[in-house]
């Protein structure tokens, strides 16, 4: 029963993260290696504002949201925008890039030590019994809540949405859908924006059930697994390729080697990669874009 | 291979001129003075720089060989640290279990290199860009974990000593005798490579990369020649990481991070894709890059305060730095290099005549 829930949970913090992979992909065939730091940056965002507004932990999140949404505009508009119509490997080096230069950037202004943001917001995790015998944080079944949420709102905002139409037209076929009007820079922005978003509503809720530090740039990798094994261009595809390696790195650990957990994500990633290149539910077609 | 005539009155005039490496007398005065200039810096150089100028030869090693692979046959690899740590760990398991000499244990991480070659490069027969790479990446933490459970089962957990190597009884430990070896291993790496790539090989792969269907049309065995270059640059690699091992005197899973592959992947950009050159620069740049930055840090007011801000320092400033290349200067420094060469080859004009090929 543990084990199920156990497996939940690390799905739910993997599918968080692996929609903003999908999310800028499918718009902008851009793989985003820089997520896992955009993730750290908003959690350490909400640290400082949570100590910023002391005595108003709402205020505080909602401010980190803000802020983490802005900062992921303010990439894609100064840095990301001149990569447009670049060699795609060259835009995936940039955004390996924006990682080393965040990840420096966040050591110099919060320093390496770990972080507890959930103190300095005044709350206390507690820890649910569920039926079975089962324990789960409250904070880790947060997470799993705001997965169902976020993937909840983001289908609905790229079926019904104006904004999610306007998307899903500039991934299919860039070119006709500026010739139809869309605003392709706005377009990718608010991709870049939604994608640190969801990115950081992961870093925050990691670094409130577990700490802050630096390590969560390997979650962020770890991510990239789920994303790929689903299909780069699908929402669906990722929150069941994070099922499948969630479950598959928490029966090794259980079973086999907890060290494995940092190599089960790939091994499946390799398999996934050796069988179906375009993952489960991707298209086939861009197997040659970069 | 190259694109301009150099010098006013030089015409090729035979197929051999244009394979010859060395063609002018300017070239040829500017080789000798360099390569004297290499064989006495040692004489000069303090031990740090001797030091600095070791790991630049071992960087270009390992950057040559990514050069071949990402620059000219065009296939991405983001598991390079993967393959330096393979031949570290080939010497350092070597040693440790059967205590062999560095005359068996440099073949043997060669041997291994090719054979993680062969493993690597098969996704490239299926996979092309974007997911070739993040197959490479999943094999590098294959091969960090297999080293790094070595480490744990033979409980070297801080890592493994290796002696220095021994040549008629004597030890090489002295900087000096490194930095030629060393410089001998980059040599002899660069001139490997220059003959690869004027040879059948070079264009194979060349092609390649231009457009794969093309070449296939054009009668390459695209299969063979991809996964030959994944053999060839792995093998090169795995030797860089076991000079690496043996010049360190020590081997831990530590040192081959994912950063590592960035940073070779950073000497390839910065120094310009596609050039041999370039991949000279860019190992230099990049591995003094943060030795520099703790040499102006330090020339600073109030130094102290920032020792321990050093590390995060360097880190956003490389970042700063390839951000900076990758949007202003995608040709690296070649770019800039051959900038400045035809400006003084053209002097005292500024362009090249329009009916002259430019560039």
């Amino acid at each position: 029963m543990q084990l199920i829930v156990n497996i939940t949970v690390l799905a739910a913090i993997y599918a968080l993260l692996a929609c903003g992979y999908v999310l800028i992909y499918r718009v902008s065939r851009v793989m985003n290696m820089a997520h896992g730091e955009l993730a750290m940056l908003g959690a350490y965002l909400l640290y400082s504002t949570a100590s910023l507004f002391v005595g108003h932990p709402f205020g505080a999140i909602a401010a980190a949201v803000v802020l983490s949404l802005a900062s992921g505009v303010l990439v894609y508009l100064l840095l990301m925008r001149k990569m447009t119509g670049e060699m795609v490997l060259a835009a995936i080096l940039t955004t390996v890039a924006i990682g080393i230069l965040l990840r420096g950037t966040i050591v110099l202004v919060w320093s390496a030590t770990q972080q507890h943001p959930l103190q300095a917001l005044g709350f206390v995790n507690r820890s649910i019994e569920l039926a079975g015998g089962a324990r789960i944080s409250a904070c880790a079944a947060l997470i799993v809540v705001m997965t169902v949420l976020v993937y909840g709102g983001l289908f609905v905002f790229l079926r019904f949405g104006r904004w999610g139409v306007r998307m899903r037209a500039a991934g299919q076929n860039a070119l006709l859908a500026a010739q139809r009007g869309v605003n392709l820079n706005a377009i990718y922005a608010l991709a870049w924006g939604l994608s640190t978003l969801t990115g950081s509503i992961a870093g925050m809720l990691i670094a409130l059930d577990s700490g802050l530090d630096q390590s969560m740039v390997v979650i962020g990798l770890k991510a990239f697994a789920p994303a790929l094994v689903g299909g780069l261009d699908s929402l669906v595809g990722a929150l069941i390729g994070s099922v499948i390696v969630a479950g598959a790195e928490v029966l090794a650990i259980q079973y086999i080697d907890p060290l494995l957990s940092e190599v089960v994500p790939f091994l499946v990633l390799i398999a996934a990669l050796i069988v179906r290149p375009w993952g489960l539910f991707g298209t086939r077609e861009e197997l040659d874009r970069v | 291979m190259s694109r301009q005539p150099r010098a006013s009155g030089y015409l090729r005039t035979r197929y051999e001129d244009d394979l010859t490496l060395v063609r002018t007398r300017l070239e040829r005065r500017s080789l000798v003075l360099f390569v004297l200039a290499l064989l006495a810096f040692p004489l000069v150089a303090s031990p740090f720089l001797l030091d600095l100028a070791c790991q630049v030869f071992l960087a270009c090693v390992g950057a040559l060989s990514l050069m071949l692979l990402t620059g000219y046959a065009g296939q991405i690899s983001l598991g390079h640290a993967g393959l330096i740590a393979a031949g570290a760990f080939t010497v350092g398991i070597l040693f440790r279990e059967t205590h062999a000499p560095f005359w068996i244990t440099l073949p043997a991480a060669a041997a291994v290199g090719a054979l993680l070659g062969v493993i690597f490069g098969l996704p490239s027969l299926r996979l092309r860009g974007l997911y070739l790479a993040v197959s490479t990446l999943a094999l590098h933490f294959v091969v960090i974990y297999l080293g790094g459970e070595y480490e744990a089962r033979r409980g070297f957990s801080t890592g493994i000593l290796i002696d220095p190597p021994e040549i008629g009884g004597i030890s090489i430990s002295d900087g000096r005798a490194w930095y030629f070896i060393l410089l001998a291993a980059a040599a002899a790496t660069l001139l490997l490579c220059l003959n690869l790539l004027r040879a059948r090989t070079g264009r194979a792969w060349r092609a390649i990369r231009a457009h794969e269907t093309v070449a296939e049309a054009l009668g390459i065995g695209i299969a063979g020649y991809k996964v030959l270059a994944f053999v060839i640059s792995s093998a090169i690699t795995a030797v860089a990481g076991a000079l690496f091992a043996y010049y360190r005197g020590f081997v831990s899973v530590e040192a081959f991070s994912l950063f590592l592959t960035i940073q070779y992947l950073a000497m390839v950009i910065v120094g310009g894709m596609g050039s041999l050159l370039g991949a000279l620069l860019g190992a230099g740049f990049v591995t003094l890059f943060p030795y520099l930055i703790e040499a102006g840090l330090l020339a600073l007011p109030g130094a102290q305060r920032y020792a321990d801000l050093l590390f995060a320092m360097n880190y956003a400033a490389f970042g700063l730095v390839m951000i900076g290349f990758l949007i202003f200067e995608p040709l690296g420094l070649v770019g800039i290099w051959h900038r400045i060469q035809s400006y003084f080859l053209l002097w005292p004009f500024r362009h090249r005549s329009a009916s002259g090929s430019r560039r």
